[in-house]
């Protein structure tokens, strides 16, 4: 079989293979196998999943080995007069019996082990976790604390202007921080579309529906910086909303919480501050750059037949109120979502932002929003 | 009324009508089957150029060529041309040819119905296909189209996408039906259920299964029109509606669609290897009934693509064992096969090669849908590219190896030409390379941490999409050489014997070879 191969080898065949053998030689051999993890339960699955593998080995080395022994020694040359048994019967149960067998041994241990992973009571630290398209939420429900996590990298690494940095695709600008040693349980729910939240390191993957709240819980003793990913297609830049989840010990953990609050603080009172129109604009192009653009664009064109233009809309030229209702309730059937998790400043400031720039200020009104604005319309109407 | 039969009768003297309207307007299964075969095989190498797409943009990271949206679009149409387009029309075009040949009919019992079934599958993928030059683009959810994002979140072509669907699932029912009422009528005197060739079993319960499923996946598609159009909130959660229970229906539809893309092959590949063994088959009668077992497993396994929507504990118990439990009448076959070749005299002419490939690189893949049955396990796994790896195993080298040596097999019986040996064991040799430096990679690539439906990736994962891009070209551009062959074959070449293959059994190597263009008028003795 080999030899007929050989014989119709030419150059050009010998050039592909070597054109593929090239990258192999470099290829990185290390990265080939799923990640340990640093909690008891992924070292289970890790373990789980090297049993598996060892088992399915097992089977294909006996299959093929035998198949291949047939198609080395029983070719036509070798043994002209076939054999003409067509059954047997003890061979026949033999091999439904013993598969049967082995499948049991390998679901008892996997079944306990999701038996300990399903352990959803309540965590010391609850953090309910939200994906939107395309970010991700977290909530310390026990501490008020509350932010957005957005994918770091610059736009210009991926489009290859500039060199790829070390963590490509894999930084954001907050990262979830969480203390050593603490039950920490994940609510896990979505605002738009399906996203799914995953932590390799925590051999935690539940999906995020609208609608719906998963848990998943961890106990992490090591200290870091880990890794992970959306793992549910959620449009456009599904692969551009990255996790990351750094694992610090208690009093660094309690330092940091103090500070989001303060930081909360702040905000507050930046919300009745008396704000010029220059402030709000600056402010709200950072807000648009990280909510806004995926969708509408840098420009503000959108993209044709999915994402209207701002660019000229009437709603962004004339017409406040309605401004504010969109951003603040979404518009029913569309992609576009209820913003009004944003803060009253960053509401305000990107519309502003919107009225004022891109030409929009010369031919709407271009009246400006201020955070108050947004107070008054959270105000309940009587 | 004698006067009709009379005419009726005089037909079967006539050869093909002359000209385009031979194809428009034929009821003969020999047509339909070429038809068939013919567009598969563009919507094969439409759906495989798509691949390429796919596969230039992930030669390296960053995005290069496409468009995060146009990425998106991409992955949607190869998955629903490979999987409507390409694998099952495939599978039909050789039931059309051979069901009738096997079981001793005249044709297909229902020929008009027939012709039907394949007409308009053409419009369904222009619909199909059109959607790319819409305003807001194609389909860009997944082949899987998960609500919401295929309905409030979808472009407006989604709806030409339900349209397409609705039109792919009545030819597959018509299909379906034609098949069933073929093989329970017309099968010649002697010709016992426990006497029919595998192929003729395979696609028995391949032709049940669609028949059960298709609706489900018309309903699913209807309740996305009604959400999208009519104010429902079917999967819409904001108005009390579910968007899991639109998981739970299409995997309901999609997991015996799975074992309806690969039971036809397990019935080719039981014919390939008793012939070029030159030995009988080991255990027909536990090869029919593995297959009647995974075809009725295939309903209770659903869940097993959704481990991560959050199902309480003891489903996702139950749809891990039931799961597991479809190992062992798979073992069975492939266990069946190898017996089959054990002791025999054994030739690797083209057909054998694809088919001892299809039963290494299937139990590959079956294996690894063992490990992804593990739950514990799955949450790694899930939605990675050791996936992408698992499926394409079992249906590159599964079920398009498998229609791949179908078409040497029986090529010769169709046109009465043999195949170029030499350039045939070439495109096998090339396509086995391909195929594996393709896709055993992406199972590292999985592990390591790399999610599907990704358009571009972290550093880390650079050379193994590098080397499965390499494969993918390898692979891609091979089939080119299969489109020469067979254009090659059906011109002309060394004229085939009836007998064609020396250790072939059946009714199809009794006819002439090329098959005249009606056979078993008279229905054929069968002891």
């Amino acid at each position: 079989m080999f030899l007929n191969l050989f014989k119709y080898l030419n150059k050009k065949i010998l050039f592909v293979i070597l054109f593929i053998t090239a990258p192999l030689i470099n290829a990185d051999w290390f990265a080939l196998n799923m990640t340990r993890g640093i909690t008891d339960i992924s070292n289970e699955v890790f373990e789980l999943h090297m049993l598996i593998f060892w088992i399915c080995v097992a089977i294909g080395v006996l299959v093929f080995g035998v198949m291949f022994y047939s198609m080395y020694a029983h070719t036509r040359e070798k043994n002209p007069v076939p054999a003409t048994f067509d059954d047997n019967h003890k061979l026949e149960i033999a091999w439904t019996i013993i598969p049967f067998l082995i499948l049991i041994a390998m679901a008892i241990p996997a079944s306990k082990t999701l038996i300990k992973m399903y352990d959803d009571t309540a965590g010391d630290i609850n953090i309910q976790v939200t994906g939107y398209q395309w970010k991700w939420q977290y909530r310390y429900l026990e501490d008020d604390v509350s932010f957005f996590s957005n994918l770091a990298t610059d736009w210009d690494e991926i489009n290859n202007l500039v060199p790829k940095g070390e963590n490509y695709l894999q930084e954001v600008d907050e990262m979830v921080v969480i203390p050593t040693g603490k039950k920490v349980r994940f609510l896990i729910t979505a605002n738009d579309v399906i996203h799914s939240w995953w932590m390799p390191a925590f051999a935690i993957k539940q999906d995020a529906i609208p609608g719906f709240v998963n848990t998943a819980w961890t106990k992490v003793d090591v200290p870091g910086i880990y890794r992970g990913k959306c793992t549910e297609l959620c449009g456009k830049n599904h692969g551009f909303m990255p996790i990351v989840v750094k694992v610090v010990e208690q009093d660094e953990y309690e330092e940091w919480v103090g500070i989001k609050k303060e930081e909360a603080q702040k905000l507050a009172e930046l919300t009745t501050k008396e704000w010029t129109a220059e402030e709000l604009v600056s402010r709200g192009q950072s807000v648009y750059e990280v909510n806004c653009v995926a969708c509408h664009q840098t420009n503000g064109q959108g993209i044709a037949g999915i994402f209207p233009a701002l660019v000229g809309s009437d709603i962004v030229l004339n017409n406040k109120e309605r401004n504010i209702e969109i951003l603040m309730e979404g518009v029913q059937g569309a992609a576009m979502n209820s913003f009004s998790y944003l803060s009253e400043v960053e509401i305000a400031s990107v519309i502003t932002y919107t009225r004022q720039s891109w030409g929009n200020d010369e031919k709407g009104d271009g009246e400006v929003v201020v955070p108050k604005d947004i107070v008054d319309y959270k105000e309940p109407k009587i | 009324m004698s006067a009709v039969i009379e005419n009726h009768h005089d037909d079967h003297h006539h050869g093909p009508a002359k000209g385009i309207t031979r194809w428009l307007y034929t009821t003969n299964h020999k047509d339909i089957g070429t038809l068939y075969l013919w567009f598969s095989f563009a919507m094969f190498l439409i759906g495989g150029a798509m691949a390429m797409v796919i596969r230039a943009e992930l030669f390296s990271p960053g995005m290069q060529i496409v468009e995060p949206e146009f990425y998106n679009q991409m992955i949607t149409l190869h998955g629903l041309i490979m999987i409507f387009g390409g694998v099952m029309p495939a599978f039909v075009g050789l039931a059309n040819w051979l069901v009738p040949m096997m079981i001793g009919a005249p044709d297909m019992a229902l020929p008009r119905m027939n012709n039907l079934s394949f007409w308009i599958l053409p419009f369904a993928f222009f619909i199909l296909l059109s959607s790319l030059f819409m305003e807001g683009g194609a389909p860009n959810f997944g082949w899987t189209f998960y609500a919401p994002l295929s309905t409030t979140y979808a472009p407006p072509s989604v709806t030409f996408f339900i349209f397409s669907v609705h039109i792919m699932g009545a030819s597959s029912i018509m299909g379906s039906i034609n098949v069933v009422v073929t093989i329970m009528n017309m099968r010649a005197p002697g010709v016992g259920l426990m006497k029919m060739p595998l192929f003729v079993w395979s696609w028995l319960i391949t032709a049940y299964l669609l028949i059960a499923v298709m609706p489900v996946l018309a309903g699913a598609v209807t309740m996305m029109l009604m959400d999208i159009h009519f104010g429902t909130s079917f999967f819409n959660a904001a108005g009390g509606g579910d968007p899991v229970l639109f998981q739970h229906i299409f995997w309901f539809f999609g997991h015996p669609e799975v074992y309806i893309m690969i039971l036809p092959a397990f019935g080719i590949v039981s014919h390939i290897i008793e012939t070029f063994s030159r030995k009988p088959l080991f255990g027909y009668a536990s090869m029919v009934w593995a297959m009647l077992s995974i075809a009725i497993l295939s309903f209770v396994v659903w869940a097993h693509h959704m481990f991560t929507v959050g199902m309480p504990l003891a489903a996702e118990i139950f749809f891990m064992w039931a799961t597991m439990l479809i190992a062992v009448p798979t073992g069975v076959k492939v266990f069946n096969w190898v017996a089959t070749m054990f002791r025999g005299s054994i030739t690797f002419e083209t057909p054998m090669l694809f088919a001892c490939a299809f039963v290494v690189l299937f139990t590959i893949g079956g294996l690894s849908g063992l490990m992804l049955a593990i739950v514990p396990a799955d949450f790694q796994y899930h939605d990675t590219y050791f996936v992408v790896a698992h499926f394409h195993y079992v249906l590159v080298p599964g079920a398009i190896f498998s229609i791949m040596a179908a078409v040497y097999y029986w090529i010769p019986k169709w046109s009465g030409n043999m195949y170029d040996e030499r350039l045939g064991k070439l495109h096998f040799w090339l396509s086995f390379i391909g195929v594996n430096v393709t896709f055993f990679p992406q199972h590292f690539i999985g592990l390591a941490g790399m999610p599907r439906r990704y358009p571009d990736y972290a550093l880390q994962f650079a050379d193994w999409n590098m080397v499965s891009s390499v494969g993918a070209f390898l692979f891609g551009f091979s089939q080119l050489l299969f489109l020469f062959i067979v254009v090659k074959t059906v011109i002309g070449g060394k004229k085939a014997t009836d007998q064609v293959w020396e250790g072939a059994k059946g009714l199809e190597w009794t006819v002439a070879s090329p098959a005249p263009y009606h056979t078993f008028s008279t229905p054929p003795k069968v002891d």
